[in-house]
């Protein structure tokens, strides 16, 4: 549960993410608007989980979040002081380097021309390790934490030598070798085998608990949350629609969208294969013209006429959730 | 679902050996399993266990570099296996058992309108013309769920969803009996699976299709299935119905499986199976689980027979009497 | 140097990689024959010639070789002298300073055809009295024939067919002939067999001296043949390896390496810098690329490393350009790089340790495909007429042979030889850049 000792090391107040689309490669064609109003704290030690559709903005979020887009407006600010969005050259490279990254596609995420010691010496070696012998030490240390042994068998693979698995936990190691504060997972397992993804899943948390990480982890599948995270925050276009406690979101969701994330969950039975299952009907909006007011009003099984067509709703607090839906008001 | 009735398909001692520079990948090795129609059989396993390699033996799809090809493929009771190539492409694939294959929405033609490349098998293999093709393609769109003016898109104006439809639709357009679906939920996230999923239900409620699902996902996979066969290192180790595979499976390859499955409804923490498959270019012995196999015991260094256990075929010595 | 040696290895799977790699392997070892034997100034003076350095040659020979695929054998060109002690010399001395010189020289002629010109060259060393000699010429059958006798100073050239002497002797214009056949036979070929040259010299002085050289100048000469200038090809057939490879290597890594470069600084940049790349290499691509290395030839300088500038200077912004930064494009956006940046990487060592090595696969097999045409290139300049002006190259030989109507003339070897060589270039870079392709790029790989 959240411990409200614990101080903040992220705060997000309405960020914005916009991508300009051009026209012919000039004119203004209007915004992709990836990210549109997300405020949350995230504080030391803590693990979130971010979950939503593909496209939905969790990857702008994040990379805005790493420094490898700009806000459009609102701000980032890290570790009380470092306003994020406003940092250049520098200064940016090195906030950046403040924070680990673990990618979905974990083949896509290795330079195929490096070797595994390569890989993870190449964060030190930017970062001002001069030493290789200290490099080495590093290298082989977090090579162990990530249970990549033993080492000297993988130190000197190239990542198509190794299971999706294992190039996973490379990509982890990377991630975790400069000692970060905050890691970033984006669908860390959703390229990989089923059998494998809890694997990597019960690594990550391990190494969150040792270091006391403050992790956010990206998702569109429900069932992996709660082995992972405190608190949930449900994504729809651009927004964040739901915040809670991961226990009592999964048990007792507000959202119409969590909602039809959770039925469309399968667990292993026998009898899914009987019904249809209920789902919301379309596909995700576009994010350059989003739908007014509430943005899943079109497929909202609870929609109520003349309200949620026309007004946005606001964060309102349900038990404790935080829902922005009507229903809640 | 015993072995004998398999009316639709029956597959026996199908193997599918590939050579490589380092000696021949063992990919299918003696596979016997088979289906009736209009029902589903998921095959279960990890990554590199031989699942689409399986796939492209029952449709003859082979590379170049294929060593070993062998067994009875049994099609409404005739050997297809004893075919010439020319009447198998002619008669089964695509007309009898058609395919969508591993990642087939991101193998789309990029400069092709979708449309055109739906009707494509219809031309080719029925002989419609293109005004036929047209309306065909349209009543397709309508069965997996893609508006009919999408005809005239191309796949980069459609999302991960719609492009998979339109692959499903591809391996639907000639009317098949069998469809072989090669992991086609995988890279998409949960709303879109489910609604896969409901026209893949659909099409086997209302057309009367059979499936043979290829996928490592054993929640989703319950959402298709009849009966489930798990694959281990290129051979079939379990082959159940849907209903006693999701209360409790037998093999311990499968029961270790179904407890690495997070699940969201009840509050169980997943298991994962340590240890990676074995390297099917020489792969052990005995039973290919056995160095993971928490139950393994002194016999397990031979094979173990399929035995039947009320009517389930497991390949484990804890199940012969 | 392990992985170099497995990538060897898979290298020579592919028969075409061996096809490439022995006939790179062959032209590099006449490269290094060449260079260490013949040295530039040597070669650049030899290359320049005239009469005194190529005297000893015919004009127009074809190879030696080409006896074995003709039946009709035509003599082969060859030069004795008493220097270097191919040529017999005893020497008896006598009374008041005089002495006698025996010089011999005794061959095969085994020839259908008789000898373009017989020379002497003759070379005194004497204060006051000039040595005096006697030529006689020996048939297989034992009949002397008196060529000539002859006071020698200190450099005499003393054409055997050319003396009116000798022509009256024999009673025929024709003396080559003559002394090639019996007297009194009808036959119009040469008798084969042992003939001899003797020459026999008296000198009056104790410190005089004679030397001859005997050169019979035949219709073939040595392993390549010579050229209008008797040059023999073999110059620039050897020291025209290191020449094409040396252009043909530095070219296409010149242009690669600078392409490459040039296309990653644009494609990660993106902006102006591209903009400036992309308008610039469509200009260059509208340029006629031959025209201006003919103007630059003509009117600058024919210098072959100013010709290599200007080439590379002109192929960096060619179509590759475009290859490489759609490449890039796509790397530029692929996840390692993205994570590169996430954990601070700056943009110089992305672009040069992460962007440029995965280009690689793709660059060396290129490279390798493109060594040929740069070679072709450089041997077109010379047959244009703008080749190097002192270096001998194959381009050069074919120059020549065009401009002296070679194949007009049936002087096929003047032309093939170059040509062969040539070739070989090709098909060897063509073959490994095959190869390599295959072993760079898996997708085309048989498995
Ligand atoms: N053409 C081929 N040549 C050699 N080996 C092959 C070939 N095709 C597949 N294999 C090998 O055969 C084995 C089975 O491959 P297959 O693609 O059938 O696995 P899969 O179960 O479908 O895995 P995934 O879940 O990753 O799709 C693997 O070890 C694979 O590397
Ligand atoms: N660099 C970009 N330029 C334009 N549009 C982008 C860019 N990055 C992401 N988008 C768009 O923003 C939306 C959200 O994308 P993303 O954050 O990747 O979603 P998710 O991670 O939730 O799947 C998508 O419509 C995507 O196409
Ligand atoms: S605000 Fe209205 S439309 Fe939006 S989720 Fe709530 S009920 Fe549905
Ligand atoms: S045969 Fe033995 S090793 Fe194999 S699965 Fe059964 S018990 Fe385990
Ligand atoms: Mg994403
Ligand atoms: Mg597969």
């Amino acid at each position: 549960m959240i411990d409200k000792q614990r101080d903040v090391l992220l705060s997000i107040d309405d960020l914005h993410v916009w991508f300009e689309l051009r026209r012919f490669g000039f004119g203004h064609a209007g915004y992709v608007k990836a990210v549109d109003g997300v405020t949350f704290d995230l504080h030391y030690g803590e693990t979130i989980a971010i979950v939503g559709e593909s496209g939905c903005g969790k990857s702008s979020l994040m990379k805005t979040i790493l420094g490898l887009n700009k806000p459009t407006k609102g701000s980032i600010t890290f570790d009380g002081s470092l306003d994020v969005g406003k940092l250049e050259g520098e200064r940016l490279r090195q906030y950046r380097a403040k924070i680990g990254y673990v990618q979905q596609d974990p083949f896509g995420a290795l330079a195929p021309f490096m070797n595994v010691q390569r890989i993870l010496e190449e964060p030190l070696v930017i970062n001002g390790v001069k030493d290789p012998a200290e490099r080495e030490r590093r290298v082989r240390k977090v090579m162990e934490e990530v249970k990549l042994t033993p080492v000297d068998d993988f130190m000197h693979k190239f990542p198509h030598m190794l299971s999706g698995g294992q190039q996973q936990r490379v990509v982890i190691a990377r991630a975790i070798i400069l000692e970060p504060k905050l890691v970033v997972a984006d669908e860390p397992v959703s390229m990989l085998d089923a059998s494998v993804r809890v694997e990597i899943l019960k690594l990550l948390r391990g190494l969150q608990e040792k270091y006391q990480l403050a992790v956010i982890y990206i998702t569109h599948d429900l069932s992996t949350v709660r082995y992972f995270s405190e608190r949930v925050f449900v994504m729809y276009a651009g927004n964040v629609v739901e915040k809670a406690p991961v226990n009592s979101l999964v048990q007792n969701p507000k959202h119409p969208y969590t909602l039809a994330l959770m039925d469309a969950t399968s667990d292993p039975d026998a009898n899914n294969a009987l019904t249809y299952r209920e789902l919301p009907p379309g596909e995700p909006p576009s994010l350059v013209k989003p739908p007014s007011g509430c943005r899943f009003h079109p497929r909202c099984p609870r929609r109520i006429e003349n309200l949620c067509e026309v007004e946005e709703p606001y964060d309102l607090q349900a038990d404790d959730h935080l829902v922005a839906c009507w229903l809640y008001k | 679902m015993s072995q004998t009735n398999n009316n639709l398909l029956r597959i026996e001692d199908l193997v599918l050996h590939f050579g490589t520079t380092r000696g021949s990948v063992q990919a299918v090795d003696k596979v016997n399993f088979g289906l009736n129609a209009n029902q589903a059989v998921v095959v279960l396993g990890e990554s590199g266990c031989g699942k689409s390699s399986l796939a492209k033996a029952i449709l003859r799809l082979l590379p170049r570099n294929v060593v070993s090809y062998s067994g009875r493929i049994y099609l409404d009771g005739n050997d297809v296996m004893k075919l010439n190539d020319e009447d198998f492409r002619q008669n089964i694939r695509w007309a009898s058992i058609s395919m969508v294959p591993q990642a087939a929405m991101n193998s789309l033609n990029p400069v092709i309108r979708v449309g055109d490349q739906v009707a494509e098998p219809a031309i080719i293999h029925l002989g419609v013309s293109k005004q036929d093709a047209v309306s065909l393609v349209k009543k397709m769109f309508q069965h997996v769920g893609v508006p009919e003016d999408f005809i005239n898109r191309y796949p980069f104006e459609l999302s991960g969803g719609m492009r998979q439809r339109v692959a499903i639709a591809m391996a639907l357009v000639t009317s098949p009996n069998l469809i072989i679906l090669d992991e086609p939920t995988s890279a998409l996230d949960v709303l879109t699976q489910a609604s896969i999923f409901n026209v893949l239900k659909r099409l086997k409620g209302e057309l009367g299709i059979s499936f043979i699902l290829i996928t490592h996902d054993i929640a989703t996979s319950s959402e298709l299935a009849d009966g489930v066969a798990v694959m281990y290192a290129g051979q079939i180790v379990e082959i159940s119905d849907a209903h006693r595979f999701f209360a409790e499976p037998l093999h311990p390859y499968s029961r270790m499986l179904m407890a690495s499955v997070p699940r969201l409804r009840a509050n169980v923490e997943p298991e994962f199976i340590t240890g990676q498959p074995p390297s099917l270019l020489n792969p052990p012995k005995g039973c290919r689980f056995a160095d993971r196999c928490p139950k393994r015991f002194d016999k397990c260094s031979e094979e173990p027979p399929t035995a039947n256990v009320d009517g389930i075929q497991v390949k484990c010595w804890l199940y012969t009497s | 140097m392990n992985t170099f040696k497995k990538s060897f290895r898979e290298l020579v799977r592919y028969p075409s990689a061996i096809i490439g790699l022995v006939s790179i392997g062959f032209l590099l070892v006449v490269s290094v024959y060449a260079l260490a034997t013949i040295p530039y100034s040597e070669a650049t003076r030899l290359w320049r010639g005239g009469e005194d350095v190529w005297y000893q040659n015919p004009k127009y020979a074809a190879p030696a070789w080409m006896n074995y695929f003709s039946d009709v054998k035509k003599p082969v060109s060859f030069a004795v002298s008493t220097r270097d002690e191919s040529m017999t010399k005893t020497v008896e001395t006598a009374a008041q300073g005089t002495s006698t010189i025996t010089i011999l020289h005794s061959f095969d002629y085994t020839y259908d055809e008789f000898p373009q010109e017989m020379i002497l060259y003759f070379d005194g060393t004497y204060q006051d009295k000039l040595p005096f000699v006697s030529v006689a010429w020996i048939m297989p059958s034992g009949e002397r024939v008196r060529i000539a006798d002859l006071a020698v100073d200190r450099d005499l050239t003393f054409r055997i067919s050319q003396d009116q002497k000798l022509m009256k002797r024999l009673h025929t214009e024709d003396v080559l002939p003559a002394l090639f056949i019996e007297p009194k036979s009808e036959s119009t070929v040469p008798v084969k067999g042992t003939y001899q040259l003797e020459i026999t010299a008296v000198t009056f002085e104790a410190n005089s001296d004679v030397n001859v050289e005997f050169v019979l100048h035949g219709t073939l000469y040595g392993a390549a043949g010579t050229d209008q200038y008797r040059r023999d090809l073999m110059l620039p057939l050897l020291w025209g390896t290191p020449i094409a490879l040396a252009f043909g290597l530095l070219a296409a890594l010149g242009t690669s390496l600078l392409t490459m470069i040039i296309a990653a600084i644009g494609s990660w940049y993106g902006g102006w810098v591209d903009e400036l790349i992309q308008r610039i290499t469509e200009i260059n691509l509208v340029l006629p690329f031959l025209a201006i290395l003919i103007m630059v030839g003509t009117f600058y300088s024919r210098s072959i490393w100013v010709i290599l500038g200007v080439t590379v200077l002109l192929s960096i912004f060619s179509g590759a350009i475009k290859t490489y930064r759609a490449v890039f494009m796509q790397s530029k956006v692929s996840p390692y790089i993205e994570a590169a940046r996430a954990y601070g990487t700056t943009d110089r060592r992305i672009i040069f340790s992460y962007l440029i090595p995965r280009m690689i696969p793709l660059l060396i097999p290129a490279l390798v495909s493109s060594v040929p045409a740069f070679v072709f290139l450089e041997a077109s300049l010379a047959v244009l007429g703008l080749g190097d002006p002192v270096l001998p190259t194959w381009g050069k030989i074919i120059e020549n042979a065009f401009a002296e109507g070679a194949l007009y003339r049936g002087l096929y070897y003047w032309v093939l030889e170059p040509a062969a060589l040539l070739m070989l270039t090709g098909l060897g870079f063509a073959m490994l850049g095959f190869a390599l392709d295959r072993i760079f790029n898996p997708r085309l790989r048989d498995v």
